[in-house]
């Protein structure tokens, strides 16, 4: 919403207050204006000149000599625009003006004639094109036949003016006028609002003489005004007129159409006017579209209409989109005589459907579907009327045509000044309540310790008590509030296990050299599954945007993926990226898929990288699991978590691990499948997903210290030649259970596959470590058990020792 | 006898100092002290010396062996010194090269903004609640004041999955979610949470973006508190210094509503380009939890109160650490997630 404050000034006095600072009032009392737009901003030395003579240049074809009177003296100037012409009132800017934009006008010669300054167009003085009469949008402007020469253009044209554009809430459709901002700026500074005065002689005919009205659709429109102004004749406005609407965003057209614009500025309240005889039928009906039904709007568009649409006929086809846009069928054009003016309330969900169905939005349907002021229908209407007399000759029909099943009732809100500070905090007096609803122009009567308040319809957004809490607070000043905490008990806040653990992980991930990442869940179709450790049905948005971010993703790794292609791309050639975040299966039966908890990395490049000393090795699947362990540490579940070979799609066959939980799997680990590296355009690349939510679930035993040994240890290595295809896991778990209680720790220091064993065997190397905590062992007792633990490997895989 | 024991010594003191190596004086060791050095052979020549002399002369030859020795020994001590210090000088390293660098991955920017924000006000008392990023409409809109046909729920705006589930447009669902199952009792709960709009990705929309909602509730909360409450969050988050103020504004969910500025933390007030030129930066939303939200979660709202507020830490992060792009935070570019790897304390 544009407001001029030159024509707000009609309705309220702002004399004397600077609008910059009128609009920090404005805005801190709640309308936020967004900016302040001033209009002379840098114009000068602008003035009415006439045009005496116009000739054609003698060395250009596009180019005319003017001789333009501008007051004191007639000088000449020569100007390029196509409707220039002799006799014609234009703005001419003289040597020494200057322009929006910094264009400063100076004395020059075109082709070898002089030019004392230029005859502007108004979008050279920085007016909106899409707001210039049709007529002069391409050409100069042409001020009126009475316009004095020499006199200042600025003035003339309303370019004197400074225009505060609103940001309106939603709630605040009221300020969508001049008059509900009249209201609210007269709060504001403690002043009274001038309403216009509605007065002229109508003629002794009636217009329910001429005209009939039937409203079939009473839901849709329970109220609709006409008025039929005769012997109107159609022409510009006048130029004050055609300057408030281009103030407020509006293209002028003619004094009809213009006037209702300017009605609906004024009051909120769209009109829009028909050609009483190009309607033929000298009726007027309102009802719902027939589906299939044609019309041809005033945009030149022929629309099919689907059921339920509002219309308005005229009895036999529609004329009207209701609320939404005129039909061209029904338009006032140059040689209209009589006018039918239409002011109704129509149903806001109805225009807000229409006009989302036909793809229309207008200052009529935005300000319908918030709901018009009920108690402003009728008066719109008869303030249209008293200006079609007064600025288009007409003369009105007595009366109007209408029907009226509207609610016009204000809103009774009860309110006692105790509930008021009890939820602001403060102490505000009942005088002062009272005070601020009468700025406000709100009905308030003060009785018993109570506010009476009936809040006027022209402010809807007042309904419950609440509402009347906010007025008195923002016009008592949000900055009076004072600072306090909650009182009452307190309690401990924190993080539930979930969450603390999460942070716990995060923290190990970054610990272990990966950054945290954040990705998209929506992802296309194709990706949503890659990677899933589990799949179900995806969920699928409705309507996308586009295929790449349609479903919802069931596995972290594609976009991690894709967000390492990305780095490698920028030639960032080590990427070590982790996500947490939520995966989406199915659907349950609250309808809402099952949404897990996941975790998942991707690690590519070098993983040690000194360079200078030459210390550089590259990514293996070692290291990501050597990661996943420490996870695994770190959350005390190490005992309980087992690694089994596996086969997945879009990982490498041989280097891929299932992460098993108390044996059952929660995650996955291994090496990118060279096809998906070469597809994502990587180098070797490792990943891991897991089921966080299954992680942290399982709670980690109570960490109690167990003592610092107090005796030594002893060591026994063993070097075993077994089959390549024989597990190092297999290994330590039968060396495990023959070890029994006095192995203490078992860990692998070699493997060496090569030519010193025999084709299709490997060596593997193993440290065994032997304990009591309560005493030294002796050597028998070691020996005999590590003969147990030789035995026991020689029986169950056929191992022997490395000679 | 004496003359020559004299000029021995003197000869054996002469060459210690001399000696420049180990070796060397090794070498004047063995040379003089040695079993076949003078000073043996002066011993062994002893017995051909009258007995009342023995005793004097064996004195004398035992005071020179020991001055010898000394001397060997204080020399031998030196040269070892220089030796060591020979050998550390040729150990001496280039301490200008970089070390050995450490692996360390750091949190995400706005994770990082999310747990400040968290901690303060677990710090003041407040829970951490989440909630399903696919909502019901029910939670997401009706509950929340914004029924059927409301203008503000356009499915425009909105990823729907079906009429009635969509992705959550802001973490407010949580808030209803916690009321519906708190029921009766009071309430302060912090949610953040990961939020959808149906936004084309550009330098300052994101189709996903990150909220933190806030929530307390109770028997008599007053706007008082939310303000008291957000001007130490202000300072917490963006310093001592700044200043608070709070403006009118609508949400269907809260009356009255406000938005929250703060004084401007790059220029303190006098205007920049950060605070655009007026001192101010908008930074929450917030307001009085509506009697209808309160009445739908099974609160009577004559009895009960609560204020709720809420802010964007894409919002914030950019702010704080001048990011110009919202999309950088989810590029997942590691050149600019590294940056965000140390305190800024
Ligand atoms: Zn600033």
């Amino acid at each position: 919403m544009y407001v001029s404050t030159k024509w707000l000034e009609n309705y309220v006095d702002t004399k004397g207050i600077a609008p910059a600072d009128l609009a920090e009032k404005i805005t801190r009392a709640g309308i936020e204006v967004d900016t302040i737009i001033d209009r002379s901003e840098g114009l000068t030395n602008i003035v009415v000149g006439h045009v005496e003579s116009c000739e054609k240049h003698p060395e250009a074809d596009k180019l005319n000599i003017c001789q333009v009177n501008v007051g004191e003296e007639t000088v000449q100037i020569i100007c390029g625009a196509p409707n220039v012409a002799t006799g014609q009132n234009i703005i001419a800017a003289l040597p020494g003006a200057k322009l929006p934009g910094g264009m400063k006008i100076k004395k020059a010669k075109l082709r070898g004639e002089v030019s004392n300054g230029m005859i502007c167009s108004l979008q050279e003085l920085g007016v909106e094109g899409k707001t210039v009469a049709k007529a002069y949008a391409e050409g100069i402007y042409v001020l009126p036949a009475d316009a004095k020469p020499g006199t200042d253009a600025l003035s003339l044209l309303g370019l004197d003016d400074v225009i505060l554009e609103f940001d309106l809430t939603p709630n605040r459709s009221d300020a969508l006028s001049m008059l509900g901002v009249a209201y609210e700026v007269g709060a504001i500074l403690s002043q009274d609002v001038k309403l216009p005065k509605i007065e002229y002689a109508a003629s002794n005919e009636k217009a329910e003489d001429v005209l009939t009205l039937k409203v079939e659709a009473k839901e849709d429109n329970p109220m609709y005004v006409a008025k039929v102004v005769k012997n109107v004749k159609v022409a510009e406005s006048p130029l004050w007129l055609q300057n408030y609407l281009m103030a407020a965003g509006v293209r002028p057209h003619n004094n009809v159409v213009d006037i209702t614009n300017f009605v609906l500025l004024e009051y909120g309240q769209p009109l829009h006017a028909f050609d009483y005889d190009r309607l033929e039928t000298k009726e007027i009906v309102v009802r719902h579209a027939v589906e299939g039904e044609k019309i041809t709007t005033l945009d030149a568009v022929e629309r099919t209409l689907r059921a339920g649409q509002l219309v308005i006929t005229n009895g036999k086809e529609p004329v009207a989109l209701a609320g939404v846009m005129g039909g061209a069928n029904s338009e006032v054009h140059d040689g209209t005589t009589t006018v039918v003016i239409e002011s109704a309330y129509f149903a806001p969900a109805s225009v807000r459907k229409t006009s989302k169905d036909v793809g229309l939005r207008s200052d009529a349907s935005t300000r319908l579907e918030k709901g018009v002021d009920p108690n402003r229908v009728a008066e719109a209407a008869e303030r249209a009327a008293q200006l079609l007399t007064e600025l288009a000759g007409g003369e009105v029909l007595a009366g109007a045509v209408q029907f009226d099943e509207l609610n016009k009732e204000s809103v009774r809100i009860l309110l006692s000044p105790d509930y008021v500070n009890h939820r602001l905090g403060m102490k505000i007096p009942m005088d002062e309540m009272v005070s601020i609803l009468e700025r406000l122009q709100i009905p308030v009567e003060a009785a018993n310790g109570q506010l009476i308040v009936d809040a006027p319809t022209r402010r809807q957004d007042l309904r419950i008590k609440e509402d009347l809490i906010e007025e008195i607070a923002r016009l008592y000043g949000y900055d009076e509030i004072p600072m306090t905490l909650p009182i009452g008990e307190s309690v401990p806040g924190g993080l539930n296990s979930f969450q603390e653990k999460r942070r716990l992980v995060r923290r190990y991930m970054e610990s272990a050299g990966l950054y945290q990442a954040i990705t998209y869940s929506l992802t296309s179709r194709a990706e949503s599954q890659s990677f899933a450790l589990e799949t179900a049905p995806v969920t699928e948005l409705l309507m996308p945007m586009s295929e790449d971010r349609s479903v919802l993703r069931q596995s972290l790794l594609p976009h991690l993926l894709e967000a390492t292609t990305y780095n490698v791309a920028r030639r960032i050639d080590t990427v070590s990226l982790y996500e947490t975040g939520s995966v989406f299966l199915g659907t349950q039966e609250d309808g809402l898929p099952k949404e897990v908890g996941h975790v998942a990395a991707v690690i590519t490049g070098k993983w040690v990288d000194h360079a200078w000393q030459q210390e550089n090795k590259k990514v293996d699947f070692f290291v990501m699991k050597g990661i996943v362990e420490g996870l695994m540490d770190t959350l005390g579940l190490t005992e309980k978590v087992t690694y089994a070979k596996a086969n997945h799609d879009g990982l490498h066959p041989g280097r891929t691990a299932d992460i098993l939980l108390n044996d059952v799997v929660v995650g996955v680990l291994g090496q990118l499948h060279p096809s998906e590296q070469k597809k994502r355009d990587l180098k070797e690349t490792y990943v891991t997903e897991m089921n966080l939510a299954l992680l942290l679930a399982e709670s980690a035993e109570a960490l109690v210290y167990e003592q610092v040994p107090r005796y030594p240890s002893m060591s026994r290595d063993i070097a075993l030649v077994v089959s390549k295809d024989e597990a190092a896991g297999s290994l330590i778990d039968i060396i495990q259970e023959a070890g029994g209680k006095l192995l203490k720790d078992v860990s692998v220091f070699d493997l060496y596959e090569g030519d010193k064993v025999d084709e299709g065997m490997k060596s593997l190397a193993f440290s065994l470590t032997y304990f009591d905590a309560e005493r030294t062992l002796t050597d028998e007792e070691v020996v005999t058990r590590h003969d147990k633990v030789l035995a026991a490997l020689k029986e169950k895989s056929g191992a022997v020792l490395r000679g | 006898m004496e003359q020559q024991l004299e000029q021995l010594k003197q000869e054996a003191l002469q060459k210690i100092e001399a000696a420049a190596s180990v070796k060397e004086l090794n070498d004047v060791r063995v040379a003089y002290l040695g079993k076949k050095g003078p000073i043996t052979d002066l011993l062994k020549g002893m017995g051909k010396l009258p007995a009342e002399e023995r005793p004097k002369m064996g004195a004398l030859v035992n005071v020179v062996r020991e001055n010898v020795t000394t001397s060997l020994e204080e020399k031998m001590e030196l040269l070892e010194q220089q030796a060591v210090n020979e050998k550390l000088e040729k150990e001496t390293i280039d301490i200008t090269l970089p070390g050995r660098p450490v692996k360390l991955g750091n949190h995400h920017p706005l994770t990082r903004v999310v747990e400040e924000i968290e901690d303060f006000f677990i710090s003041m008392g407040y829970e951490v609640a989440e909630g399903p990023e696919v909502e019901q409409d029910y939670y997401n809109f009706e509950a929340l004041n914004l029924p059927k046909g409301h203008p503000a729920r356009d499915m425009q705006d909105s990823f729907y999955i079906t009429e009635d589930v969509l992705l959550r447009t802001h973490t407010s669902p949580v808030q209803a979610r916690t009321m519906a199952a708190k029921k009766g009792e009071p309430i302060k709960i912090i949610c953040p949470g990961k939020v959808y709009r149906r936004d084309s990705d550009d330098a300052t929309h994101s189709h996903q973006f990150t909220q933190i909602e806030g929530l307390v509730v109770g028997e008599d909360i007053r706007m008082s508190d939310l303000k008291g409450t957000l001007a130490l969050f202000a300072k917490k988050m963006f310093g001592e210094e700044r200043e608070i103020r709070l403006r009118p504004s609508f949400f269907p969910f809260t009356e009255p509503s406000v938005e929250m500025d703060i004084s401007c933390f790059k220029c303190g007030g006098s205007g920049c380009n950060v605070c655009k030129k007026t001192g101010w930066i908008e930074i929450l939303g917030a307001g009085m939890v509506h009697p209808n939200v309160l009445e739908m979660a099974g609160y009577d709202p004559t009895v009960f109160t609560g204020f709720a507020f809420g802010m964007g830490p894409e919002r914030i992060a950019m702010l704080k650490y001048g990011v110009e792009d919202i999309r950088h935070f989810f590029t997942n570019d590691m050149r600019f997630i590294s940056q965000f790897n140390r305190t800024e304390v």
